[in-house]
C-alpha cells in the first residue's frame, strides 16, 4: 500500500498506460484470466443460490421482508470489510475470496428477482389460471418470462459489483488485475492506471452483454404476441 | 548488578508495543485492543470516513438535483444524462480512484470526485422519478390556481417528490459509506485504513472487525436517520 515511487502525476501517464497495456499482454491477459475466473465462480454460485430462491419467493408471494432486508443489508456491507472478514474464512485465499464475493453478489439477484416475479400484473397471472394453467406452467411460462428483464437488471448489478470487487480481493490473495494495482512499485503508475482501463473495460464489457441479453430476451417475447 | 543477571538469562523476545496475550496470539476479538486504540486509531478513522461520506453526498446531491431539473425540463437531456451516470456506475471503484490519480494525485480530491460519481446515478434517478411521479392533475390544479411554474416546481412538485428523493438519499449514503472503505488506498483516511494496516499485519483479527463493524454500523445508522428525516419532512404522510 506503500507508494514507493514518486511517480509525477499528470495527463501523460494515460499514453504511458496505454503503452503498458501494449508492452504487456501476456501479463494483463494472465491477471485478466484470474479476474475473470474468481468473479465468474462466484456470479455463479450467487446465481445457484439467489435465483431459485428469489423465484419462488415472488411466485408464491411471500417473504418481501426477507427480500428488502437482504437487499437493505447487503448495500451496508463495504466490499473491503467483506474480503477483510472473509480471511478467516479458511487458509484458501480462492475461496475465502469467492464467499465474499458470493455475499455481494446475492442481495441484487435475490430482490430483483422476487420484484420481479411479484409485480407481473396480477390480472394477467388471473387470466392464465382461468385458462386452466397449473401453478407451475403459470411460474414457467406466464411469470418467468414477464419478469425476465428485471431478473437480467439484477444479475447485471451482481456482475459489475462482482467484477469490481474482485479488485480489491488482491488484498486478500486474491490475484486479479487488482495485483498490478495494488503494487504501483513494481508496475508503476502507468501499470496501475493501465490495470484500472483493463478492469473497467472487463466490468463494461459484462455490462453490455447482459444488457443486449436483456433486449434479446424481451424482443423475442414481445414479438411472440 | 544482579538485574542484568536476570535479564541475561530471559530469552530475547520481540515485544510488539505493549500486546497483550489475546493481541499477540490474534485471538477472534481483543476488547482490550479496542479500548487503548481507540482514541489514536479508530475515532480518528471513524470520524474522517464521515466527512469523506458527508462532502460526497453533499455535492453528488447539489449535481443530481441540477442536472434532474434540467432533465424534468427538457426530455431530450434525460437520455445523455442517464448513459452518462450509467457509464460512471460500471467503472469498479479501485479503478476510478486510480484513473483518476494522474489528474488530482493522492489527495482528498481524487477520492471525493470518485465518490461523488458513484451518487450521482442514484440521486439523479431518483429525483427525476419522483418529479415524474407527480400526477397530472396536481401540476394542473396547481397551474389553474395560478401558480407560475416555479411556485408549482417548489410548492407542489418537489414536496410530493420527496418519498423518492429521500429512497434515492438512503442509498447513496449507505454505498458511499460503503465505496469510502477503499479510499484508503489512495489516501491514509477513513476505516479502510485500519483495515488494511491490518491485513498487512498478519491479518489482525481484533482491528479488521473493529474498524468492518464500525463501516458497517455507521451505514446503518445513517440509514436510519434518514429514514427519521424522510418522515419529518413529509409529516403529512404519517397520518
Amino acid at each position: 500500500m506503500i507508494r514507493l515511487v514518486a511517480d509525477s502525476f499528470s495527463w501523460g501517464t494515460f499514453p504511458d498506460a496505454v503503452r503498458f497495456i501494449a508492452d504487456n499482454p501476456g501479463l494483463l491477459w494472465h491477471k485478466s484470466v484470474q479476474h475473470m475466473e474468481l468473479s465468474g465462480a462466484a456470479i455463479g454460485i450467487a446465481l445457484l443460490l439467489a435465483l431459485p430462491l428469489g423465484v419462488v419467493l415472488g411466485h408464491l408471494g411471500r417473504g418481501s421482508f426477507v427480500a428488502i432486508s437482504v437487499s437493505n443489508l447487503g448495500r451496508a456491507l463495504p466490499s473491503l470489510v467483506l474480503i477483510a472478514f472473509a480471511l478467516f474464512v479458511s487458509g484458501h485465499f480462492f475461496l475465502n475470496n469467492m464467499a465474499a464475493l458470493v455475499v455481494l453478489g446475492v442481495p441484487p439477484i435475490l430482490t430483483n428477482a422476487y420484484f420481479g416475479i411479484e409485480g407481473v400484473d396480477r390480472n394477467v397471472v388471473e387470466a392464465a389460471r382461468g385458462m386452466g394453467m397449473s401453478g407451475r406452467d403459470i411460474l414457467l411460462r406466464i411469470e418467468l418470462p414477464l419478469a425476465l428483464p428485471l431478473i437480467v437488471a439484477g444479475i447485471r448489478i451482481a456482475a459489475v459489483f462482482i467484477i469490481a470487487t474482485a479488485t480489491i480481493a488482491a488484498v486478500a490473495g486474491g490475484g486479479g488485475l487488482g495485483d498490478v494495482i495494488v503494487n504501483q512499485a513494481t508496475y508503476h503508475l502507468s501499470g496501475v492506471v493501465g490495470a484500472s482501463l483493463v478492469v473497467s473495460l472487463l466490468a463494461f464489457g459484462a455490462a453490455l452483454v447482459l444488457a443486449l441479453l436483456r433486449k434479446l430476451l424481451t424482443r423475442r417475447h414481445v414479438s411472440a404476441d | 548488578m544482579s538485574g542484568f543477571g536476570i535479564l541475561a538469562q530471559q530469552p530475547v523476545i520481540p515485544n510488539f508495543g505493549a500486546g497483550s496475550k489475546c493481541e499477540t496470539e490474534n485471538h477472534a476479538f481483543c476488547t482490550g485492543w479496542v479500548a487503548d486504540h481507540w482514541s489514536d486509531t479508530l475515532q480518528p478513522a471513524l470520524l474522517q470516513h464521515i466527512k469523506l461520506a458527508a462532502i460526497a453526498v453533499a455535492i453528488g446531491f447539489v449535481l443530481a438535483f441540477a442536472a434532474a431539473l434540467v432533465a424534468y425540463r427538457y426530455r431530450r437531456a434525460d437520455q445523455p444524462i442517464g448513459l452518462l451516470s450509467d457509464f460512471l456506475y460500471t467503472i469498479p471503484s479501485l479503478a476510478l480512484f486510480q484513473l483518476l490519480v494522474p489528474l488530482t494525485g493522492l489527495t482528498v480530491t481524487t477520492v471525493e470526485v470518485a465518490l461523488v460519481s458513484y451518487t450521482l446515478l442514484i440521486l439523479y434517478r431518483n429525483i427525476l422519478e419522483g418529479l415524474r411521479g407527480v400526477p397530472v392533475e396536481v401540476r394542473e390544479a396547481a397551474r389553474g390556481m395560478g401558480l407560475t411554474r416555479l411556485q408549482s416546481l417548489v410548492r407542489v412538485e418537489l414536496p410530493l417528490a420527496v418519498p423518492s428523493i429521500m429512497a434515492g438519499v438512503r442509498i447513496a449514503t449507505v454505498s458511499t459509506i460503503s465505496i469510502a472503505t477503499v479510499a484508503a488506498f489512495v489516501i491514509p483516511e477513513g476505516l479502510g485504513r485500519p483495515i488494511f494496516i491490518a491485513i498487512g499485519q498478519d491479518v489482525f483479527k481484533t482491528e479488521i472487525i473493529a474498524a468492518g463493524g464500525l463501516a458497517i454500523l455507521l451505514a446503518l445508522a445513517a440509514d436510519g436517520l434518514l429514514v427519521l428525516l424522510g418522515r419529518a419532512l413529509t409529516p403529512w404522510r404519517n397520518a
